[in-house]
């Protein structure tokens, strides 16, 4: 059969159902076979949304995502997305066109070196040059996604080997001589790990993001209740535990709750699971838990002692090394650091300036909890993804998505899209800034025409927030290129423009009700919540401070 | 610290690329690379000369095992042989050319080519003695050098698989 069919024939027996993506001609024979197939496509407004959409459905669901684009540009455009997903190891397959073989190298039209360029964005990527590799090729590229350490795999495609015959005969078993994922944690390092837990005397657990990638949760629940343990997750690792669990502690790092710095600060044993020790999660390295010993537990060898020294590493999934090491302990009752916490708990609470003037943006996040605490939320990059880490507790792993490694401005509201095409039952909310979704607000229109009603709460302060923050408190208030300037822009216009439901909200009073008026209407809704515009996020670490000296601000 | 790093790979286009991208972006210094088929169909390997302290080689070997098609790894600093193979084109007039000659048999070169006022000299060992030839050549006058960079093989029975 024709190699394109035999490619939508391979991602249907991958279980694909759904594809984000934009034709063009070196792709269009793919696009011709997917016309016969059961796949819903969603045509993208722009190829790093189809990714970063492809990148929120598999976030949300646990799945594979599909993005396709074509050569040249489309391509190229694909790259911002990919390298989200390789920063918080999302597993995703991107397929992109390519020139044809004989052209490849001669600088044809639309022709990129699009391996070349993704090859330090990719957990791996394939330029399939024979047409017999094809179908070997997508079952690698979906195992090698899923498997281990998620992650992107591109396949780029010549429009020749798309139009190439091929005999479908999809591989059952693969081989890969080098990728061989290790899952069962040492038993004696396990054993290692278990005395050291029982020893402690003030032990907290660090979860990340890896804890919600291996379906780890429940375990760690259960892990840090049989110690018992205090648990703080990273940015990513939100919702590994419930946020209203007694032992959470929140999130850790540069705008993390102050008791959770503190108490890892102070532990003595820190058991870090699934998580690589960003700079924005250790603050300064050299003052890191100074006291704690380290038990470290990833899939990824090559983050053991990346960062941090460790004391007891754990190679394997974080699943099955829990269950192992639960066996291994017992409950006992750890006083004066419960106290302690408990202390912190108390003194340091998240909190903010309230006021009946201005619209404060985490009272804004409040409400959101108050009114749909299960929605799954997404968040763009700055402040309103810090306020939205701070202020909205998560239940459950796969209900809050942001884009921790990168920091990618106009992630949210295509990977919100990707979450509600995979639960379209659910309620899902972007939580934006004015800055981050303009980088991709011509995604209304493809949520318009396929009815994925997401919801965007824009925090509008006319800023790019975040850096007019450290311009603030940094740089003597020298705002060089932060202010946006847009009071004459309507938000509310853009979105009716595009179809969709706008709104302004000026008021504090306002707030409850626009948000609840729009989780009822069926429609993709964007509220501008026009906030105070200098707001800033505490606490916060400075870059290069250690965890425990934060700035806060007096309430 | 100086390692030597012996890597098994597919023989896949675009490896060569991916593991000297891997030490760019992670900034890990390079001093050498050498690449040859071996005796399994599909594989090569890769000799890397790599200086760092422990914690570097260990991420450097680490990060290596990451790539899907990097089979092996493994530092054969210790207890190893090592070579590196030289050509040395070098001037020589009809009274110089015996001494070069016979400084090249000590050294167990080869004279592989001979023109009338110059000479190619293939030199093979480790580091030290092709850096000690090429010295010695200097003062005849070098006219052009290129060495392949070292390749190593542990000593014993125990193979790289």
């Amino acid at each position: 059969m024709r190699a394109a069919d035999a490619i939508i024939k391979a991602l249907e027996k991958e279980g694909v159902k759904h594809i984000f993506g934009i034709p063009g001609g070196a792709i269009i024979e793919v696009y011709d076979a997917l016309f016969d197939s059961g796949i819903k496509h969603i045509l993208t407004r722009h190829e790093q949304a189809a990714v970063h959409a492809a990148d929120g459905y598999a976030r949300a669901s646990g799945k594979v995502g599909v993005a396709f684009a074509t050569s040249g540009p489309g391509a190229t455009n694909t790259v911002t997305g990919i390298a989200t997903a390789y920063m918080d190891s999302s597993p995703i397959v991107v397929m992109t066109g390519q020139v044809a073989r004989s052209l490849i190298g001669n600088d044809a039209f639309q022709e990129a070196d699009i391996t070349g360029i993704t090859m330090p964005v990719t957990k791996h990527n394939y330029l399939v040059t024979d047409e017999n590799e094809l179908l070997k090729t997508i079952k690698e590229a979906f195992h090698i996604a899923g498997t281990g350490r998620p992650g992107p795999v591109l396949i780029d495609l010549p429009k020749d080997v798309t139009t190439a015959e091929v005999e479908f005969d999809y591989p059952e078993k693969i081989t890969l001589p080098g990728y061989r994922p290790k899952y069962r944690g040492h038993p004696r390092q396990i054993k290692k790990a278990a005395e050291l837990i029982m020893k402690a005397e003030r032990p907290v657990i660090l979860a990340g993001g890896g804890v919600i990638l291996s379906n780890a949760s429940e375990e760690l629940t259960k892990l840090a209740e049989t110690i018992p343990a205090y648990v703080a997750t990273s940015l990513m690792g939100k919702g590994a535990i419930p946020e209203t669990h007694p032992l959470s502690l929140g999130f850790i790092g540069m705008h993390g709750t102050k008791y959770a710095n503190y108490a890892v600060q102070e532990s003595d044993l820190l058991i870090a699971i699934g998580i690589r020790f960003s700079d924005r999660t250790t603050g300064r390295v050299s003052d890191f838990a100074p006291d704690a010993k380290i038990i470290h537990i990833d899939i990824d060898p090559a983050e053991i002692g990346k960062n941090i020294e460790i004391d007891v590493p754990i190679v394997g999934d974080a699943k099955l090394i829990l269950q192992e090491l639960i066996t291994n302990i017992t409950y006992r009752k750890r006083k004066e650091w419960e106290d302690r916490v408990e202390g912190w708990k108390k003194s340091y609470p998240l909190r903010y300036r309230k006021d009946d003037e201005k619209i404060k943006p985490q009272y804004v996040i409040e409400k959101i909890w108050e009114l749909q605490p299960d929605a799954i939320i997404t968040t763009e990059v700055g402040q309103n993804q810090m306020w939205a880490a701070q202020y909205f507790k998560v239940k459950r792993p796969r209900q809050f998505i942001t884009s921790g490694g990168l920091g990618t401005m106009g992630f949210g509201f295509p990977a919100a899209m990707g979450a509600k095409t995979a639960f379209p039952e659910k309620q899902v909310v972007d939580i934006a800034g004015d800055g981050s979704f303009l980088m991709n607000v011509q995604e209304l229109a493809t949520c318009v025409d396929y009815g994925i009603n997401v919801k965007v709460a824009v925090l509008n302060n006319m800023f790019l927030g975040m850096v007019r923050q450290w311009q603030e408190l940094f740089y003597d208030e020298r705002y060089s290129a932060t202010c946006l300037r847009c009071k004459e822009m309507s938000i509310e216009k853009i979105a009716e423009g595009f179809g969709a439901v706008g709104m302004t909200v000026e008021k504090p009073s306002e707030v409850e009700d626009a948000l609840k008026e729009a989780f009822e209407i069926d429609a993709p809704v964007v509220i501008d919540f026009r906030v105070d515009r200098l707001e800033n996020v505490y606490p916060m670490v400075p870059a290069g401070a250690a965890l425990h000296e934060v700035i806060d601000e007096e309430v | 610290m100086r390692h030597t790093i012996a890597v098994l790979v597919e023989d896949r286009p675009g490896v060569l690329a991916r593991v000297a991208g891997l030490f760019r972006r992670r900034g890990f210094n390079i001093e050498s690379l050498a690449v040859g088929i071996t005796e399994k169909h599909g594989v090569s390997r890769m000799t890397i000369v790599v200086s760092g302290d422990d914690r570097t080689i260990e991420q450097v070997t680490k990060q290596l095992n990451k790539l899907i098609e990097v089979i092996k790894v493994s530092d054969v600093s210790k207890n190893s042989v090592e070579r590196e193979l030289a050509l040395v084109k070098v001037s020589a007039t009809p009274q110089s050319r015996a001494e070069i000659i016979e400084i090249a048999n000590i050294f167990r070169a080869r004279i592989v080519d001979v023109a009338r006022d110059s000479l190619i000299v293939e030199v093979t060992g480790d580091e030290d003695k092709i850096s000690a030839f090429i010295d010695l050549m200097k003062q005849y006058g070098i006219k052009e050098v290129t060495r392949t960079g070292k390749i190593a093989m542990q000593r014993g029975s125990k193979a790289l698989e």
